[in-house]
C-alpha cells in the first residue's frame, strides 16, 4: 500500500485512539498508580492528607480481607449454580425451537426473547415487585399449595436473584445457541436416522457437540458479567437492607469504599484485583473447556 | 405409509427447505416440543403480563386485587400521577435518557465505523496493535475504568453534567469490533480502488460510499450501543449526582428504594414507570429486528 495511503487510513483510527487513551488506558493507568499509594492523615487530621507509596501493601490487605475474598467466592459459588441452570434450559430450549416447524420456532423464539428486551434494572424492579408480599402476585399462588414464601430472607436471596438472571438472560443465550444449531449440516441427520438413531440420540451426539463453541462463549460471557454483578444486587439491598449489606458482591465493596468509606486507594486496589481475578478466571475457564474438546 | 416412502417424502422436503420435515416425525414428540415451548414462554412472560395489569390498578387494586388480572381501569390516573409528580421530574430523567443513548450512541457509532473501516481495509503500523486493545478491553470490570474516570471527570469538573455520560458512550470498543466485521463484509477493496483512480479524495469516499455501503452494519451498531446506554447503571449512578441529571433507570432505582415519600405510595409510580421505559425499546427492537438479530449472533461470534 502506498505510504501516504496508509497514514489516511491511520487518520481514520486516530480519534478513536485518542479517546480510548483518555478513557481506558488513563484511568487504569491512574487506577493501578493509587492501587500503589495510600492516604496517610497528618496529626490529628487538621493539616490534610499526604499520600504516602507503600507498594503492595494495599494489595496484600486486599488479598486477606475476609470480606472482599468472601465477597468474590460467595459470586463464583452462585455463578456455578445459576450459569449452568440457565445454559441448560437455554440449550434445551434451542433444541426444541430446531426441532420444530420452522414458522411456529420463529414465533417462539420472539416470545422467549420478550424479557432481554427489558431493561436489567426494570427486570429487577419488576421481578422485586413480583416477590414482594405486599404486592406481588406469587405469595398467594405460594400459599394456595401452602407453601410459605419468603423471597427476601437470608437463604432466599441468591435464588431470586438467581431466577431473576435466569430469566433474563435464557432468551439472549437460546438465540446464539439456536443460530448456532442452524450452522449443523442437516445431511448428518439424515444420515444418523438411516442408521436408526433416535432424535434424542441425535441431539446427543450431534447438535449438542456441534454448539459446544457457541456454549463455551456465551458461558465464558455470563462468567465475566457475573464476577462483575451490582445491579440485582444494589436493587435488592433497597428493599432488604439487612439480607443484602453492602458488601454483598466484589463490586458493591468497591463502590462503597470508594463513595461511603472515601477510600479511593483500596476501591482502586480492589478494582484492579477483581480485574485480574477475572482475567485468570477467563483465562482457565477458556483452557479447561477447549483441552476438553480436543 | 410404508418406511420407505416416509425416508423419499422426508429426503425430498429436506433438499427443498434444507431443513428436516417435522409432519415426519413422530406426533408426540412434536406436542413435547411444544408444551415445553408454551411453559417457557409463559414463564417469560408472566412477569410482563403481571406489570402490563398492574399499571392499569390503582392503589386499592395494587394490594388486594388478584395481580394477574385486571380490576379496574386506572392507567391514565396512574400516568397523570407519574408525569406530575415532583413537577415532571419522570419526564426529565426520560429526556435525559433518549439524550444520553441517543446523541452518545449516534457519535460513538459514526467513531466506530470510522476506526472499523480505518482498521478494515488500510495496513499501517501499529493497527494489530489497536485492534488488540479494542479486543482486549472486553475484559476489563467496569468498576476498574469507571472509579478513576469519575476521579479524573471531577478533576475537570465534569462530574455531574451531561457531558459525564456522553463522553464514555463515544468510545465503544464493541463498536469498532463490529464495524470491523461489516466492513470487512461490505466494503470491497475494488471500490476503494476505483474511487482513487477517479479522483476521489479519502474523506470524500468514506462519508459519500463507505457510510453508504454500511446502513446496515452501522443501524446495528447504532441498535446496539442505543440498548447498552439506555440500560446503564453503574455509570450514571456514579458519574450523575443531581436528580436533574438522572437516567431513567437511576430515578426508577432511587423511587423504588423509597417506596413511600412523604405519605406518597410510589409503588405504582415505580411500576407505571417501568413499564414506560420498556417502550422505547421494544418499539426499538421490534423497528429494527433485521439488524438487531445480526448484530447478537455477530457478537456470539467474537
Amino acid at each position: 500500500m502506498i505510504r501516504s495511503l496508509r497514514w489516511k487510513g491511520a487518520a481514520f483510527t486516530v480519534p478513536f485512539q485518542l479517546g480510548f487513551v483518555f478513557l481506558y488506558l488513563l484511568p487504569i493507568g491512574y487506577a493501578v498508580y493509587q492501587s500503589l499509594y495510600h492516604e496517610q492523615q497528618s496529626g490529628l487530621g487538621l493539616g490534610g492528607a499526604t499520600e504516602e507509596f507503600v507498594g503492595f501493601d494495599n494489595y496484600r490487605q486486599g488479598l486477606t480481607d475476609s470480606k472482599f475474598m468472601g465477597s468474590v467466592l460467595r459470586v463464583v459459588l452462585f455463578a456455578c449454580v445459576q450459569i449452568p441452570v440457565m445454559l441448560a434450559v437455554s440449550l434445551v430450549l434451542a433444541l426444541f425451537l430446531d426441532a420444530l416447524a420452522s414458522k411456529a420456532a420463529s414465533r417462539f423464539r420472539v416470545l422467549l426473547l420478550v424479557p432481554y428486551m427489558i431493561p436489567g434494572v426494570v427486570a429487577a424492579v419488576v421481578w422485586i415487585n413480583l416477590y414482594s408480599p405486599d404486592v406481588g402476585p406469587l405469595t398467594p399462588i405460594g400459599e394456595l399449595f401452602g407453601f410459605d414464601w419468603n423471597f427476601f430472607a437470608p437463604s432466599m436471596v441468591w435464588p431470586s436473584i438467581g431466577n431473576l438472571l435466569t430469566w433474563h438472560g435464557i432468551g439472549y443465550n437460546m438465540v446464539i445457541i439456536y443460530s448456532a444449531l442452524q450452522g449443523v449440516p442437516r445431511e448428518l441427520f439424515e444420515a444418523a436416522r438411516l442408521d436408526g438413531a433416535s432424535e434424542w440420540r441425535i441431539a446427543l451426539s450431534i447438535k449438542i457437540p456441534f454448539v459446544r463453541g457457541a456454549l463455551v462463549l456465551t458461558g465464558m460471557l455470563s462468567i465475566i458479567q457475573m464476577l462483575q454483578i451490582f445491579n440485582e444486587p444494589a436493587l435488592f439491598r433497597n428493599v432488604t437492607p439487612q439480607t443484602v449489606d453492602d458488601s454483598f458482591t466484589p463490586i458493591m465493596i468497591i463502590y462503597n469504599q470508594a463513595f461511603n468509606a472515601g477510600n479511593y486507594h483500596y476501591a482502586a486496589t480492589l478494582s484492579v484485583l477483581l480485574a485480574l481475578i477475572l482475567g485468570v478466571a477467563s483465562f482457565l475457564f477458556y483452557r479447561l473447556t477447549s483441552r476438553e474438546a480436543d | 405409509m410404508t418406511l420407505t416412502e416416509e425416508r423419499g417424502v422426508k429426503t425430498r422436503t429436506v433438499h427443498r427447505l434444507g431443513r428436516p420435515d417435522p409432519a415426519a416425525r413422530s406426533r408426540g414428540g412434536q406436542r413435547f416440543l411444544l408444551v415445553g415451548l408454551v411453559l417457557a414462554s409463559m414463564y417469560s412472560l408472566f412477569p410482563v403480563w403481571w406489570l402490563i395489569v398492574a399499571s392499569t390498578k390503582d392503589r386499592t387494586g395494587l394490594y388486594q386485587s388478584n395481580g394477574l388480572w385486571f380490576s379496574g381501569w386506572h392507567l391514565w390516573d396512574n400516568l397523570e400521577q407519574l408525569f406530575t409528580y415532583e413537577d415532571g421530574i419522570f419526564l426529565r430523567w426520560t429526556a435525559n435518557s433518549f439524550l444520553y443513548a441517543g446523541v452518545g450512541s449516534l457519535g460513538g457509532t459514526l467513531l466506530a465505523l470510522a476506526t472499523g473501516y480505518g482498521l478494515a481495509r488500510f495496513q499501517f503500523p501499529g493497527r494489530n496493535l489497536v485492534f488488540a486493545c479494542v479486543v482486549g478491553s472486553f475484559l476489563i470490570p467496569i468498576a476498574l475504568l469507571t472509579l478513576p474516570l469519575y476521579l479524573l471527570f471531577s478533576e475537570i469538573g465534569l462530574v455531574d453534567t451531561p457531558w459525564a455520560m456522553l463522553i464514555p458512550c463515544l468510545i465503544n470498543p464493541f463498536s469498532v469490533y463490529l464495524a470491523k466485521v461489516y466492513t470487512e463484509a461490505t466494503v470491497p477493496y475494488e471500490l476503494l480502488e476505483a474511487a482513487r483512480i477517479d479522483g476521489a479524495g479519502e474523506l470524500r469516499i468514506f462519508f459519500s460510499i463507505v457510510l453508504r455501503m454500511m446502513t446496515t452494519g452501522g443501524a446495528t451498531v447504532f441498535l446496539l450501543a442505543f440498548v447498552n446506554t439506555w440500560n446503564a447503571f453503574f455509570l450514571p449512578l456514579t458519574v450523575l449526582r443531581g436528580e436533574e441529571n438522572w437516567t431513567l433507570n437511576l430515578g426508577l432505582y432511587n423511587w423504588s428504594g423509597k417506596r413511600l415519600e412523604s405519605g406518597v405510595d410510589l409503588t405504582s409510580l415505580v411500576l407505571t414507570g417501568a413499564l414506560l421505559s420498556v417502550v422505547p425499546m421494544a418499539i426499538m427492537m421490534v423497528a429494527m429486528r433485521r439488524y438487531w438479530r445480526t448484530g447478537v449472533t455477530l457478537g456470539a461470534l467474537k
